[in-house]
């Protein structure tokens, strides 16, 4: 699909060429995704179930690495290098990423968690620095005024929607580039998912977000781009005004009103 | 009317079939009390401060005292000492190897390699503690021409991997995947999500198979008569033939002045790994995964 938004390099944070995800040889799970990301701004891949939009997402960091039959091919550049080739540790550092549970680390208090992406690379930092890292990230979630006295206890015993905000500072603690996103909102409360929603449209000003969601509203609310994908494939890519206004390709049209999904 | 009957009939053999059912899980506890209770009835007026620091009486002693119509002096402190050395040598050699199989099997579920490792490990629970025996005699005491401490562990150690292993991949198979991808999905390696997330995550569940595995090798006798021996002395030497308290069950079974001591030795064992089961049980129970 010819699209400006398609295939011109350099201005892109993200760019995704060709990229093919195959879970069996010979089938494509997600098929010739091309797209660019631009630096500040909110992606978010819709589809229905099964479409590829988390093989997607994953294929960004790596994440398929742990299942040896996973196959991805094409190129993936972030700030101009192939994630393909990169180290995929150091990919991952560079693009954070949360998942649909909230999945703060059992044993690790409040504190560690946030600190955890250091002290998991094995990088030492100060104390003051360490304190440091974890107030702006914290604040950065709008948790630090809710835990700042109970930053000793397990990061479990915090409400779903504190749990995730919890995993977003701790993918942010690590400043990196990208935030992925794989539907954050989906186990959580309506009241929790508005908050995480307005907290990504202010971290936004400091991070690209890509975010997978299956609730069109959530995507029209908060992204200023929109993925339409179907089967594989990538229907349909846009502004998301653009989108919800006036899409393009038919399929897109039919599930954005509702005949199927 | 012939309906109600047999309506009648089969309710009335299920409440026997019921009753049934009930009796015999009633008989099954039988057995453990009426053993607590005999060696507690026979054994404990042998057990005072002294069977805790003293070793065991040489047979003349005891039938010095049995003359006399004294109790037996002496205690077992040989026993519990080298019970103490041989087992925990034995958890040095076989937690980590058990812990590293089973993150390996609980990683590879599907391979191979781990079908295989996991039928030799079933095959290894299902040998006899004697030819386990036999095997560390042949490897440890043979060529260090000395039978030790060490050559009980390593018998013991052989016993208790299969326990360590099959319990650190259930345990960590119960553990959420996305544990392990968040771990990663912050740039860190293998290494460290399994030492400071999965296996910190698991600590209770692996806590409570090694004490269940310490229980099942505590009581073992046969692998040790072969590679420990046993000694009148209290030994801290692994490389020296080494007691342990079901060896001086043993011994004491088998001297006519000495066979008074095999009740207060029993109960104290006995005692021991009732202990270390009901510890390893509330753990299990108290130990949940977030």
């Amino acid at each position: 699909m010819e699209n400006t938004l398609n295939n011109t390099s350099g201005k892109y944070l993200l760019e995704l060429q060709d990229v093919c995800v195959s879970y069996a040889a010979g089938k494509n799970a997600v098929n010739k995704v091309s797209a660019g990301m631009e630096s500040n701004t909110i992606t978010a891949i819709m589809g229905p179930s099964g479409c590829g939009k988390s093989t997607l997402l994953r294929a960004i960091n790596r994440m398929h690495e742990l299942y040896p039959n996973i196959q991805t091919t094409g190129k993936i550049l972030l700030k101009g290098e192939d994630v393909l080739k990169m180290n995929p540790m150091k990919v991952r550092r560079m693009a954070g990423m949360v998942f649909q549970q909230p999945n703060p680390f059992p044993t690790m208090s409040i504190y560690d968690n946030v600190i955890a992406g250091y002290k998991l690379n094995g990088i030492r930092l100060k104390r003051s620095e360490k304190d440091e890292i974890v107030e702006t990230s914290l604040q950065n979630v709008g948790l630090w005024d809710e835990v700042k006295d109970t930053m000793t206890k397990k990061g479990s015993f915090l409400s779903g929607g504190q749990q995730q905000r919890l995993c977003i500072a701790r993918a942010l603690a690590l400043k990196p580039e990208l935030l992925l996103m794989d539907e954050p909102t989906s186990a959580l409360d309506p009241i929790s998912t508005n908050r995480i929603e307005e907290l990504l449209l202010e971290l936004k000003k400091q991070f690209t977000i890509v975010i997978v969601t299956h609730n069109m509203s959530q995507a029209a609310r908060i992204s200023d781009y929109s993925m339409f994908m179907y089967l594989g494939d990538l229907v349909e890519y846009d502004t998301t005004k653009q989108m919800f206004t006036k899409p393009k390709d038919k399929r897109t049209e039919d599930y954005l009103t509702g005949v199927f999904g | 009317m012939k309906l109600f009957s047999t309506i009648k009939f089969r309710l009335g053999v299920d409440k026997a079939f019921f009753g049934i059912i009930c009796f015999f899980s009633f008989l099954t506890m039988i057995p453990l009390f009426v053993i607590l209770w005999e060696l507690f009835r026979k054994g404990y007026k042998q057990i005072n401060l002294n069977f805790f620091t003293e070793v065991a009486p040489t047979s003349m002693d005891a039938m010095l005292a049995r003359m006399g119509h004294e109790s037996i002096p002496g205690g077992i402190l040989n026993g519990l000492t080298g019970s103490l050395l041989i087992v925990a040598v034995a958890i040095l050699i076989a937690i980590p190897i058990g812990i590293m199989v089973g993150i390996y099997l609980a990683d590879n579920q599907k391979s191979k390699f781990s079908g295989i490792i996991r039928y030799l490990t079933d095959l290894i629970q299902g040998t006899p503690s004697i030819v386990i025996g036999i095997i560390a005699y042949a490897w440890c005491v043979k060529p260090l021409h000395s039978y030790s401490a060490f050559a009980g562990s390593v018998a013991l150690a052989i016993m208790m991997l299969p326990l360590v292993i099959r319990s650190t991949e259930e345990t960590l198979k119960m553990l959420p995947g996305t544990l392990k991808e968040s771990g990663l999905a912050l740039g860190a390696s293998y290494t460290s999500v399994v030492l400071q997330i999965l296996l910190p995550s698991a600590f209770g569940g692996l806590f409570t198979g090694i004490l269940l595995a310490i229980s099942r090798i505590m009581g073992e006798t046969a692998p040790l008569m072969l590679t420990a021996l046993g000694a009148s002395i209290v030994n801290w030497d692994i490389m020296k033939p080494t007691s342990s308290i079901p060896l001086l069950i043993w011994e004491f079974y088998n001297d006519p002045n000495l066979v008074d001591l095999i009740w207060s030795s029993s109960l104290l064992l006995l005692l021991i790994i009732l202990t270390l089961n009901l510890t390893a049980k509330s753990i299990a129970s108290r130990w949940k995964i977030h």
